[in-house]
């Protein structure tokens, strides 16, 4: 299950020490944790453990309170920004523009002008290129393939995925999980935030379980569901 | 990979525009609200020609400014709208990019405003240049890049605050008085024939270079600010 092209035993992603205060609130609690590439990595626990949180702070996108984040080796992330892809919770996109449209767009912020890497981004996600329709015509699931595509077009070395499944049909959540699988299998890392950890775990090297702000476990099983709450179960199901 | 800021500029700016055009949520809102001014103050006041050439001056920025306020906090909003700041903030693409497209975007807003309202202030207010007309259009440019450069800036650092929409006036206007000023004495100096206009336009030039380079140099940390 792992990827042969990029792995090395080099980590990808370096915590030292994170921590991160929402006003008095910790919802990071001092992490040290590496990841290694060509790895694809499940992130899981109850809601408020600290999960997306986690992976804002990776993305660059919030400031951590507390430690540092090393990226490919780099401490300020924007120099390794064109390495990075992200996909929030929400899907990152404009309503009022077609899929296509959306593409270019965000191609371009990266440098790429070239059309074809765009429509190959959408066919790697079962989208059709030629539809001629507004984003926010879309139905949810086909914003979180879009939202993918986004996150993935100009190849990043390492992938953030925030409940990438979210309102996505069981078929096509199958379908996305496998897409990650070759993503992971050409080398990148892949760190995953989701509930829906029977779904990954065909693909997933490793599961990482948060709670209340820290790494508690990282296991090649996936966590039972005993160890999950009421609430997570029932947002899984 | 590098990213050019012209690029990016040229790529936002296109895709605002496009936004704008298949929406229209800042134009129709900005005409319908300084048409509405126009109209209020022409039966407010009722001036003859005489008058009115010594008072268009400050309502026709008044208009203006209001108007262009509406257009500033759409300016953000579409950018928050399924967090898509967010998509630009993890790319390598340069902050202060997004910024100058972001400020030409809403500076060619406001003039087609300018160009469609002008005509309406003429006829309401019995307007005739007493000045050289050149010197309208200078007023005009440089006037309007003042408002939008330091409204695009405000908006963007008051777009995480809870009320945005009353936020940026009362930010905004404070800020804008010394360039509302020498707008103001300038329109109606051209309009009166009475003066020449020079320090003013000076004084404007001068205003819109030191916030023009004031708000480059401190968007990114607005951009990047939790």
């Amino acid at each position: 299950m792992t990827g042969t092209d990029e792995t090395s035993c080099e980590p990808v992603i370096k915590l030292d020490n994170l921590v991160k205060f929402f006003g008095r609130f910790a919802a990071l609690r001092g992490i040290s944790q590496s990841f290694v590439a060509g790895q694809l990595y499940v992130v899981v626990g109850d809601n408020g453990a600290g999960k997306s949180t986690l992976l804002r702070v990776v993305a660059g996108l919030t400031q951590p309170s507390q430690g540092s984040v090393t990226l490919l080796g780099a401490c300020n992330i924007r120099n390794v920004a064109h390495s990075v892809g992200y996909m929030g919770h929400a899907p990152l996109l404009y309503d009022e523009l077609s899929g296509m449209e959306n593409l270019r767009y965000f191609a371009g912020l990266y440098g790429i002008a070239d059309d074809s890497v765009c429509r190959a981004a959408m066919r790697q996600v079962g989208l059709d290129p030629e539809l001629q329709r507004r984003v926010g015509q879309y139905s949810q699931g086909m914003r979180q393939r879009l939202s993918l595509a986004r996150a993935v077009l100009h190849d990043p070395k390492l992938i953030l995925l925030d409940e990438p499944f979210s309102n996505v049909d069981a078929h096509s959540a199958r379908e996305m999980a496998t897409v990650l699988g070759q993503v992971r299998d050409r080398g990148k890392t892949i760190l995953v935030v989701t509930h829906q950890t029977a779904l990954m775990e065909p693909v997933a090297d490793e599961f990482v379980q948060m709670s209340e702000g820290k790494i508690v476990s990282r296991s090649r099983q996936r966590p039972s569901p005993q160890s999950s709450t009421l609430s997570s179960e029932l947002e899984r199901i | 990979m590098l990213v050019s800021s012209i690029s990016v500029t040229r790529s936002t700016l296109l895709k605002d525009i496009r936004l704008e055009w298949r929406s229209k949520d800042a134009i129709n809102s900005m005409l319908f609200f300084a048409l509405l001014v126009v109209v209020i103050f022409s039966f407010a006041f009722d001036p003859n020609a005489e008058e009115s050439r010594r008072i268009a001056g400050g309502l026709i920025w008044v208009a203006f400014l209001f108007a262009a306020v509406v257009a500033l906090n759409q300016t953000w909003a579409r950018e928050l709208r399924n967090q898509v700041l967010d998509a630009y903030r993890v790319s390598p693409a340069p902050p202060n990019a997004l910024f100058l497209a972001k400020a030409v975007g809403n500076f060619l807003f406001v003039t087609i405003l300018e160009l469609l309202m002008a005509p309406l202030f003429v006829v309401f207010y019995q307007l005739r240049s007493e000045g050289p007309l050149w010197q309208l259009v200078v007023v005009a440019l440089l006037g309007t890049w003042a408002l939008v450069v330091n409204g695009t800036f405000f908006a963007a650092l008051s777009i995480r605050t809870r009320n945005r929409e009353i936020m940026l006036p009362l930010i905004l206007f404070p800020i804008s008085i010394p360039a509302l000023l020498a707008m103001v004495d300038t329109t109606t100096i051209v309009l009166t024939g009475d003066g020449t206009p020079d320090f003013w336009l000076k004084m404007l030039l001068v205003y819109d270079v030191v916030f023009t380079l004031v708000c480059l140099l401190l968007f990114e940390s607005v951009l990047n600010a939790e």
